[in-house]
Formats: C-alpha cells, sequence, structure tokens
C-alpha cells in the first residue's frame, strides 16, 4: 500500500469519526426543541452531549488539517470551490458553538429561546450541507485543467444532492435519538424513543432514495457494476435492523446500528472516490486523485509518523472522557451548567 | 474592490479579532491551572472558588476562540487556494499537527474539566486543566511553526512549481520560530495575568470577596512581573535576529528610508511621506538604534531603499517596500504597551513586597484602566509582524497576489467578508456583556459544597 492510499484512508477514517461522533451531536441539537419542553430537561438534553460536543467538532478541524498536509490540492479545490457552502457550515458552526457556552449564562427565558434556536438551525444546518457536500463530491463538478472548481453555489444543488442532504440530517437526527435514551432516563428517554421511531422511517426511506439516484447520478454503476459489494448492504441492512431494535427497546444495538450504517456508508462514499478525491464533471483527466493532489513522499511519512503516533494516544483519552461521564443524566440530580 | 484586497481584509479582520481570544485562553488557564494547583495542594476551598470564577470567565473567552479559530485555519483554502497549493506540502504539516496534537488534547479535557468537577478524584481534575495548558501552548507552537515559515523559509525545496518539504528538523528548529514562540507565549501569559488583575483590581475597590480577588491579584502581579519584562527581552533578541532574517521589515518599523549613519540614531517618532520616500520630521536619540540593532554603540542600519534595489537585482523588478506607516507605528505601540505593562507590574510587585498592595486606590484604578494594555500590543506586534512582511506572503518565495484564490468571485468574498465582520461585532457585544455580567456576579457562595469554610486565605 503506498502512502497516498494510506491517507486517503486516513482522511477516511477522520470523516468517519466526525460523522459518528458529531453526527449525534447534531441530531441531539436537532431534537433538543421537540423533546425537552421545560428549562431543566433542556439542559439534560445539552448535557448529554455537553462534555463531548468539542472534542467531536476537532474531527472534522483534523479532516482539514489533514487534507491540508497530505493533499493541498484536494484542500484548495475543495475549500475555495464549496466556498457558500463552506461559508453556511462557518456561519452554523460559530453560532452552535457559543450557543453552547452562552445560553446557560443568563437566567432570562427569551435569552435562552434565542440560544436554543440557534443551537437547532446551527445542528440542522451542518448535516444538510455535508449532505449537498458529499452528493456533489460523488457525482462530480466542473473543475477545469488546473484544479480550479469553475462553477457557483447553485451548481451543487439539485435534487440530488438535496436529498442526499436530508438523508444525512435524518440519519444523524436518529442517530441522536438514539443517543439521548441512552443517555437520560425517565421521560425524556421514552420521548427520545418514539422520536426515534418516527424519524427512523423515514431516515430509511429517504437514505434508500438517496442510494438509488446515486445509481442514476455518479458512475457507481459504470464502475462497480450492479453489485456493490458487501460494505453498502451492510449499511442497507444494519439502518433496515434499527427499526427492530428500537422497538424491542435495545437502545444500545440500535444505537450501535445507527453508528454502523454511518460508518459503512462514509466508507462506500470514500471507496467511490478513490483513487480520486475530486471529481471533475467536466473531463475526467481533470480530477484530482490522491496521486496528483498530494504533497511529496517525505512530507507524507513525516505525518504518517506523527498521525500514528498522536491518533491512538487520542483515541484513548477520548475513550476515557466517554467513561468518566457514563451515568446517564436525569433533572433529579445536581446539573451543570 | 478586487478579489484580493477582499481576502486580505478577511484575513486580518479574522486574525485580529480571533486573536483578542486566543491569548487570553492561553495566560488565563495556566493562571486556573496555578490556583487549581493551590487547592489541592492548601486543601483550600477558597482556591476552589477561584479556579471556578476565572473558569467561568474563561469558558465565555474561550468559545469564541474556538469558532474563529476554525474560519482562521479554513480561509487558507476558501481565499488563499494558489497558497495553499503553493505551500500546501510544508504549511500544512504543522496546521495538521495542531489539529491532532493540540485541538483534541484541550478540548476533551475542557469537556472533562468543566462537568467532572464532581465525578473525578481532586489530582486527576487538576491533570485535566493542566492538560489544556499544555494543549493551548502546543497549538501557539504549531501554529508558529506554521507562521515562522512565512516570515523565514526552511527545511523546503522548490519543485514543479511549488514548495515540498525536505527537513521537517529543519522546519521545527527554524530560528524564526524559537523566537516568534516564546515572545508569544510570554505576551500570552502577559494578557492572562493583566485580565486577572484588572478584573480583580475592580472587586477589591468594591471590597468584594476578598478571600478570591487578593489572593488572585496577588497571583496575577507575580505572573505579570515574570512575563511582561521576559515578553520584553525575548522581542529585543527577536528584533535583533530580524536585522538578519528580514532587514527590510526592520527597516520599515523604523521608518528608515536610507542606510544610517554609523553610529545609527533611533527615531522615537516620525512624519512618514511614503509617496516622496522620505521623512518630513524625526525625533531621534542619538546611538540608540545600533545598540538596539547590535547591542553596541556603533554599527548601520540598512536602509529601505537601500535594501529595495539589493531585492530587486534578486527577485525582478517590483516594490517590496512594505506599508512602511504602518509597521513604524505599529511596532511603537506594542513596545510602548509592552514598557508600561512593565511598569505597572512592577509597582505592583513593590507594593507587595512593602504589604501595600490593596492600599493604593488609584493603583487598583490604573490595573483596571491597564486591562487592553496587553490586547494593545498583541495586535499591534502582529500588525508589525504580518504587514511587515508585505508584499511577500512567505518571504522570498511567493507574493501574497499570487496566493489568492483565482474563481471566487470577488462578489463572494464581500458577502463572507461583511457577514463575518458583522457577526464578530455581535459576538463581541454578548461576549462584552457576559463578562461584565460574569465579574459582577462574583464567585459562588462560599460552602456551597466546600469542606472547610475558610475567610482567613493568606494569599500564597
Amino acid at each position: 500500500m503506498t502512502l497516498n492510499t494510506l491517507w486517503f484512508m486516513l482522511i477516511a477514517l477522520l470523516f468517519i469519526g466526525f460523522f459518528f461522533l458529531e453526527g449525534f451531536d447534531y441530531g441531539v441539537g436537532i431534537l433538543l426543541p421537540f423533546i425537552a419542553r421545560t428549562d431543566d430537561e433542556r439542559r439534560v438534553v445539552i448535557n448529554t452531549i455537553g462534555p463531548f460536543w468539542d472534542a467531536n467538532e476537532v474531527w472534522f478541524i483534523t479532516a482539514g488539517g489533514a487534507m491540508f498536509a497530505a493533499f493541498p490540492n484536494w484542500y484548495a479545490t475543495l475549500f475555495s470551490g464549496f466556498y457558500i457552502a463552506l461559508f453556511l457550515l462557518l456561519i452554523a458552526l460559530i453560532g452552535r458553538g457559543v450557543a453552547f457556552e452562552f445560553r446557560s449564562k443568563v437566567e432570562h427565558v427569551r435569552w435562552r429561546r434565542f440560544w436554543d434556536s440557534v443551537i437547532f438551525v446551527g445542528s440542522l444546518l451542518p448535516p444538510l450541507l455535508w449532505g449537498v457536500a458529499l452528493a456533489n463530491m460523488m457525482r462530480g463538478v466542473p473543475i477545469d485543467a488546473h484544479m480550479n472548481f469553475v462553477g457557483s453555489f447553485w451548481n451543487l444543488i439539485s435534487l440530488y444532492s438535496i436529498a442526499g442532504g436530508v438523508s444525512v440530517a435524518l440519519l444523524f437526527t436518529l442517530h441522536g435519538a438514539l443517543f439521548i435514551s441512552l443517555r437520560t432516563d425517565g421521560v425524556l428517554q421514552r420521548r427520545a424513543r418514539s422520536a426515534a421511531m418516527g424519524v427512523g422511517a423515514w431516515a430509511t426511506v429517504i437514505t434508500f432514495l438517496f442510494v438509488v439516484l446515486s445509481y442514476l447520478e455518479t458512475d457507481m454503476f459504470t464502475r462497480h457494476g450492479v453489485d456493490p459489494g458487501a460494505v453498502p448492504i451492510l449499511a442497507g441492512l444494519s439502518l433496515f435492523s434499527v427499526q427492530f431494535f428500537i422497538r424491542a427497546k435495545r437502545d444500545g444495538w440500535a444505537f450501535f446500528m445507527t453508528g454502523l450504517t454511518i460508518i459503512l456508508s462514509t466508507i462506500t462514499v470514500f471507496m467511490d472516490l478513490y483513487p480520486r478525491v475530486m471529481v471533475s464533471s467536466l473531463n475526467p483527466a481533470w480530477s484530482l486523485t490522491i496521486y496528483n493532489a498530494a504533497s511529496n513522499p517525505y512530507s507524507l511519512k513525516v505525518m504518517t509518523i506523527i498521525a500514528l503516533t498522536v491518533l491512538p494516544l487520542v483515541l484513548l483519552y477520548q475513550g476515557w472522557s466517554y467513561w468518566v461521564f457514563r451515568k446517564r443524566i436525569s433533572a433529579e440530580h445536581r446539573l451543570e451548567y | 474592490m478586487d478579489n484580493l484586497l477582499l481576502a486580505r481584509w478577511q484575513f486580518g479582520v479574522t486574525t485580529v479579532y480571533h486573536f483578542f481570544f486566543v491569548p487570553l485562553t492561553i495566560g488565563l488557564v495556566f493562571l486556573i491551572a496555578i490556583m487549581e494547583t493551590l487547592y489541592v495542594t492548601k486543601k483550600n476551598e477558597n482556591y476552589k472558588r477561584m479556579a471556578k470564577f476565572w473558569g467561568k470567565l474563561f469558558l465565555i473567552n474561550f468559545a469564541v476562540g474556538v469558532v474563529t479559530g476554525i474560519l482562521q485555519e479554513f480561509q487558507f483554502g476558501m481565499n488563499w487556494s494558489n497558497y495553499s497549493r503553493f505551500v500546501g506540502d510544508v504549511f500544512g504539516a504543522p496546521l495538521a499537527i495542531e489539529s491532532l496534537a493540540a485541538f483534541f488534547l484541550e478540548s476533551t479535557f475542557l469537556g472533562v474539566w468543566m462537568f467532572g468537577w464532581d465525578k473525578l478524584p481532586k489530582h486527576v481534575h487538576l491533570a485535566s486543566i493542566w492538560l489544556v495548558a499544555l494543549g493551548t501552548t502546543l497549538s501557539a507552537f504549531w501554529i508558529l511553526t506554521a507562521n515562522a515559515f512565512m516570515q523565514h523559509p526552511v527545511g523546503y525545496v522548490i519543485q514543479g512549481g511549488h514548495a515540498e518539504m525536505a527537513s521537517f528538523g529543519a522546519l521545527i528548529g527554524n530560528e524564526q520560530l524559537w523566537w516568534e514562540f516564546p515572545h508569544v507565549w510570554l505576551g500570552a501569559l502577559a494578557t492572562g495575568a493583566f485580565f486577572v488583575a484588572g478584573v480583580s483590581a475592580y472587586q477589591l475597590l468594591r471590597k468584594r470577596w476578598l478571600e478570591v480577588f487578593h489572593p488572585s491579584f496577588v497571583i496575577s502581579i507575580i505572573v505579570g512581573v515574570v512575563s511582561s519584562i521576559l515578553v520584553a527581552i525575548v522581542g529585543h533578541d527577536q528584533a535583533q535576529y530580524l536585522m538578519v532574517s528580514q532587514p527590510m521589515k526592520m527597516a520599515a518599523s523604523e521608518a528608515l528610508w536610507h542606510t544610517s549613519a554609523d553610529p545609527a540614531p533611533w527615531t522615537v517618532i516620525a512624519a512618514i511621506d511614503p509617496a516622496q520616500q522620505r521623512n518630513t520630521f524625526e525625533l531621534q536619540i542619538p546611538y540608540a538604534l545600533s545598540i538596539l540593532a547590535y547591542n553596541q554603540p556603533h554599527g548601520s542600519v540598512p536602509g529601505m531603499l537601500e535594501l529595495q534595489q539589493q531585492m530587486q537585482q534578486k527577485y525582478g523588478p517590483g516594490s517590496y517596500i512594505p506599508p512602511v506607516g504602518v509597521t513604524f507605528w505599529s511596532f511603537r505601540v506594542m513596545v510602548a504597551a509592552g514598557v508600561l505593562m512593565i511598569l505597572s507590574a512592577l509597582y505592583g510587585a513593590w507594593q507587595m513586597v512593602r504589604d501595600k498592595l490593596l492600599q493604593s486606590r488609584r493603583y487598583l484604578r490604573w490595573m483596571l484602566f491597564a486591562m487592553p494594555l496587553p490586547f494593545i500590543a498583541n495586535t499591534a506586534g502582529w500588525l508589525m509582524t504580518e504587514m511587515g512582511r508585505q508584499p511577500w506572503v512567505v518571504y522570498g518565495l511567493e507574493l501574497t497576489r499570487d496566493g489568492v484564490s483565482p474563481t471566487v468571485p470577488a462578489g463572494e468574498v464581500l458577502l463572507t467578508l461583511i457577514s463575518f465582520s458583522v457577526l464578530y461585532g455581535l459576538l463581541a457585544i454578548v461576549d462584552a456583556y457576559l463578562f461584565v455580567r460574569a465579574v459582577r456576579q462574583g464567585p459562588e457562595p462560599d460552602g456551597e459544597d466546600s469542606e472547610v469554610p475558610d475567610l482567613n486565605v493568606a494569599p500564597l
């Protein structure tokens, strides 16, 4: 395996970590106004992700940094090309990030309601944008011979990419609902379960629709044939199984299965891209690949040594932080603000 | 306005804004870690109240620092895609390492610290705030590794029209980095110290929560003395290094158009006429520039016009003179603010030795108004560093105008520039409101969950 392939996989891994972890964060933010009714309930729901969300977001920042280091051309084309989409994402992340911190500092109904709605919008917008971005990355975007994106924001918006956005948003909402059901008890847990039931069906249908559209809109079919291989099939099966586990009140298994769906779907997207990183819709020869977009072998080697040393440590202490806060949260106990 | 100018404004606005919050984060977390260490070793609940109170202010500040930091990292790709392609091979590495080694560390352990007061043994909780402090310091180190490369590129080769990393050791052994990093880090420590000193002084003037704010004030004065003196010493050495590595920046920061006489006088203030490339008025101290530049009362300092000729021979036609006014004045503002900080801290230390720290209301009031000084010094220092490097984005390697994204429409850059600026403004207002509110509310009431309430705490 070349270092280029290894780095493609490492960046895929960072996105998997990001979608898995920040996926339930976004889901919790989206569900906040619907399943938490009193101020205490809202605090409980926010505290389910309170100690984690910031570190979860770092997975995305690290993915961006890793792209910059390992595939500078990928970073440059993607970030300058998806300019307005990224701008909207940043606005959402800025609003959401400060809202978590600011809302608790003033005890006033309107103050808190305002920041709660910022959390809601700031949690809903990113998964929609990520879905749109991933759909476009699979289908291809206008990239010229000099690796520059020559389209506009409206090139990125289509029925296909919107289906992608809605499907990601629903998947994350489902993932978040199941996370809340694992981290709370009593009435919040019941509401989270019923939200998971409602959203789960829609998530399954829209995601299935998105997969069908992918066959029509991208070159998945011509590159891989009708049989997509084990990974996407298992992704689909795990999503179907969620319904069963929710009904059986096996929250842990249901959460595991939505996690599996997210992981396997992300792998599918990256497998579909490989060895390309940005597909040009103008000319296949102008696509960015793990070779023409990459840093030189020395740079990749240095980064490999550092990443393979540091990343296991990160996984270790981040895992430990989840273990520290493993107890369910309820409004009867003292709440941290 | 064209793409380039808008992109530069966006970078400037974001960087300056981001760097209001970052040094406070780095400095404050260090002070909080000291307070919690005192709590754990002395088993005195008041230090816990201190750590919690300053922790609350820290979090209000941290939130804005983090979210603007995301933008800071991504705007290289958004607005400076040609720059990213040209240097990404070298420049991307420290940014990626910053995320991996620093961002994960600080965000994970800050979460543990915030929510872990009742869930963790004291020493584990203490370790987590020290790990946050380590994370912020590592973050500064790696981002400055990237910046040092822009100031003084090393450890690369040019291959196929872009820079490729040739030696990672050279990149982190960059002499520029080893002046810049301690200078910035000590400046951040001073920022934290003056912030704690100012807020404490405000409360001491009102004679409220003396048991929390008196020791806070003492700690901040000690840290303030050490950091503000060291930052000046390192800064002086850094300027001497600049004489060698970026003589044009030094010449511009002295508004020195022509190579100076030997010994060189130092221009305290000047009226600069960049169009005529001369100064219409100068107030000078003889010998001083030679001493500043070489630690000896002789030696001339090269001027901009002579350096311009040398650079044209080396790099081809074009103007290599940075914006002189900004570079000259930002340097002076930074130095003036730094001197005031040293004097303020030293006076406090002297009062402390005489055990009269709380008696001079005038001094307490001054320390309240001295709070902005480090922020002014930080901002001015970065303006000098970054403006003084122009027209280069990477000194001697790539011009700023060649780094901009070629296909992003100017309208979109304008839209994001306006939106982000408005958002920054609103956040600043909310942040200031929350700061003032949290300061007025003061620390949590004593004994809320304490074992031994003790009001008579000797500082340290």
